[in-house]
């Protein structure tokens, strides 16, 4: 396995790594019941033009992460430790002046609920201009063009005629596509998408996710993609994270997740998810249990409560001690089992459950 | 009626291949239809319009079998599941349960009835009452159909609670103790309490985390196989419903465009609505070199069910419209080619595979438009 570790396969991006560089993340909130731990030293790079997808149950902390890199939470019970560099810049401890300066400029974001997100009092197109008014200094009239322009270039129909629609004469695709022209109406560098597409119909799903990829390819921003959905990791990351209880377990490209994952949550979820062509008569394999309070995660690896290997680990480090990926893989794993155990559970007991 | 309840081996759910229908379906619904009135104006309201949610609907479930029921939300997929529990009753049409008719039965011939065929909600906190102990949510039923079981009813509670995999213990806790995937399990084990022979089970995963969907679906799985209940497996994800029924059929807008076993609709489907939302599903698998499925990208969003399309529904989103398309409603009939029980409503039917295309279908303009720009200057 260590020749899948050789950092010297990463491609030729390396003059850009690090456009979002995110360093020993903590978010925590203050609650009445105590403090939640919902970002617990979190590290990640994106590049110019690549996509991040996370994924993570509800409550792993995905949604939380990328309010922090945006500067959305409340500052009044929100503790936030760490390092967020965007194109050099820090983040953490910047003004809120500076970042509404970034933020619909540099670094835009996507929303779920296309319904919640957008305000029904205003038409569409308004909505769409205000942020290139904003930051380009553009005149009402260039922002309504661009406007028109921003929705025929995200398939809206009759762009010159549904721009003076409100959010509620639109369909739930239709929106969505119009949150996307909002976010991209000035060029942001920078993307992050929220389970862009969970509230969709398959088959507008993949018209939104073909967009976004192709935008990208257009523009070369970076894409941030949140999803529980490992589908739609696979089609559209180029590199993913998993995450659980606020904590990074297994980072690499799309291909070394979906292929030879290495820590047992990833295949936990690799394998609770029936595919359109696996076996019928086969029960799926579910995680046991449920995710961890993040009030009191368990002590150690916060995952060894569900996990069926704690025992394969010498002096039940697994219970006591909290491991890390180390820094040097560029796929790898927060996981005590040896390199040598992970290859052979997984070759033996998880790979033939997953075709 | 002696063995209806008895929980031992039923004919179980025929496998995949097919084979032949079993005698006596328990559920047949012929031309369902359920028209929802939209009304005008503040005193005398007048009728202006119908939203057509159900528009002509045929399917049976055999014994112990598993239909599953696939569509884009607003095809009528929860409405048909409401009227077969007949929570709604069917504008037009016949359901006929066990042999009798139910389709505008009254509430007090309905009782018996009801027992039989239970329901599974697809929200988890809204289905539950939160003022009730988890022991009277699953009693409920039993008070309300008269039902003592030997050993009294919270005996049987506390079996059911074992048997959907809960704690027996956890009799007097309140539904906020739990987590959305042990509250599935409450509402399952509510809908077991009166040895139920057809549950519905509207979307009963689709609100649950992806590591606890896997145990909901293999505790109902269980429950097919070992109880001989039939269910009626309305979903939008198309992998769990391959997973869970035996046959599986597809609807849009408030119509069964194809039916058939679930090896004839996932790997020979035949109308261009099936190919379509099969290739739209996000595969949990890294494409090598664009080989493997075919990809087709619609236009749109479905149309509105208040003013659908003539002819076949389909014909404004689909590829291979004509003009017979919008004249002539094609028929769901079984096409040449296709195995028995496999029918398909369509008059251009696609080739029965799902392997990549010589050129992938676009119809979104976006798409196509950036798609064409960039192939240009590569």
């Amino acid at each position: 396995m260590s020749t899948l570790s050789q950092p010297a396969t990463k491609p030729a991006a390396d003059a850009s790594r690090g456009f979002l560089s995110v360093r020993d993340l903590y978010v925590h909130f203050a609650t009445e019941d105590g403090t939640v731990k919902a970002v617990d030293g979190l590290s990640f790079d994106l590049a110019r033009g690549s996509t991040l997808g996370i994924v993570g149950e509800s409550g792993s902390g995905k949604s939380v992460t990328n309010l922090a890199v945006l500067g959305l939470h409340n500052p009044r019970n929100t503790t936030i430790r760490g390092e967020i560099l965007l194109d050099g810049q820090e983040l953490t401890g910047a003004s809120e002046r500076r970042l509404s300066q970034l933020r619909g400029k540099k670094m835009a974001m996507i929303f779920q609920d296309s319904l919640a997100a957008l305000s029904p009092y205003y038409t569409v197109g308004r909505q769409i201009a205000e942020p290139y008014m904003k930051h380009m200094g553009a005149s009402r009239k260039e922002a309504r063009e661009r406007a028109v322009q921003m929705l025929g270039k995200v398939g809206i129909p009759q762009p010159k005629l549904r721009v003076d629609d409100y959010p509620h004469q639109f369909s739930g695709g239709m929106r969505q596509r119009a949150m996307i022209a909002m976010a991209l109406v000035c060029d942001p560098e920078l993307i992050i998408a929220d389970e862009p597409t969970t509230a969709l119909d398959v088959t507008v799903q993949a018209q939104i996710l073909d967009l976004l990829k192709d935008l990208q390819h257009e523009t070369g921003s970076a894409i941030i993609i949140i999803t529980h959905d490992l589908g739609v990791v696979a089609k559209t990351a180029d590199d993913v994270m998993v995450m659980y209880a606020g904590r990074c377990v297994e980072r690499g490209t799309v291909r070394e997740i979906m292929r030879t994952p290495r820590h047992p949550y990833s295949w936990g979820l690799l394998g609770s998810i029936p595919r359109l062509d696996s076996p019928v008569d086969l029960p799926l394999v579910p995680i046991p249990g449920t995710p961890p309070s993040l009030l009191a995660p368990p002590p150690g690896c916060p995952f060894h409560p569900r996990c069926a290997f704690p025992d394969q680990v010498a002096g039940g480090a697994c219970r006591t001690e909290r491991p890390v990926i180390p820094e040097d893989e560029p796929h790898g794993a927060a996981c005590h089992l040896t390199p040598q155990q992970k290859s052979t559970i997984f070759a033996e007991q998880i790979r033939p459950r997953l075709r | 009626m002696s063995e209806q309840l008895s929980l031992t081996k039923v004919p179980g759910p025929r496998d995949d291949d097919g084979g032949p229908e079993p005698s006596a379906p328990l559920l047949e619904v012929a031309g369902l239809v359920k028209y929802f009135p939209i009304t005008s104006g503040l005193v005398l309201r007048r009728h202006v319009g119908d939203v057509r949610a159900v528009d002509g609907v045929d399917f049976t479930i055999g014994q112990g079998e598993s239909l599953g029921l696939v569509g884009e939300s607003g095809c009528g997929k929860s409405t048909t599941g409401r009227l077969i529990t007949r929570l709604l009753e069917p504008t037009r049409g016949t359901i006929t349960y066990d042999g009798r008719d139910i389709s505008h039965a009254s509430r007090k011939e309905l009782a018996p009835i009801r027992s039989e065929i239970q329901m599974i909600f697809q929200d988890p906190f809204a289905s539950l009452n939160p003022r009730q102990t988890v022991g009277d949510i699953i009693s409920n039923p039993m008070v309300v159909n008269g039902v003592n079981p030997p050993g009294g009813r919270e005996k049987r509670v506390r079996e059911l609670l074992e048997i959907v995999g809960l704690n027996p213990e956890h009799y007097n806790r309140f539904p906020h103790e739990f987590s959305g995937g042990q509250r599935q399990r409450i509402g399952v084990a509510r809908a077991l309490g009166l040895k139920p022979r057809l549950i519905v089970a509207d979307e009963p995963v689709s609100a649950l985390d992806v590591s606890i969907q896997a145990q909901v679906v293999n505790l109902l799985q269980n429950l097919q196989r070992e109880m001989g209940i039939a269910f009626l497996f309305v979903a939008h994800d198309l992998a769990i419903v391959r997973h869970f029924s035996q046959r599986v059929a597809v609807m849009y807008l408030g119509r069964i465009v194809e039916i058939g076993d679930r090896a004839s609709i996932y790997g020979r489907p035949r109308h261009p609505y099936t190919h379509a939302l099969l290739s739209a599903v996000p595969e949990a698998v890294v494409d090598d070199e664009g080989e493997g499925r075919e990809r087709i990208r619609l236009a749109g969003d479905v149309p509105s069910p208040i003013d659908p399309p003539s002819g076949c529904r389909f014909r404004t989103r689909c590829w291979k419209a004509a003009e017979r398309c919008a004249s002539e409603t094609p028929p769901l009939v079984r096409l040449e080619g296709n195995r028995e029980g496999h029918l398909t409503a369509c008059h251009f039917p696609e080739e029965p595979t799902v392997a990549a295309r010589g050129e992938d279908v676009v119809l979104d303009p976006a798409l196509a438009a950036i798609e064409e720009a960039t192939d240009t200057t590569h």
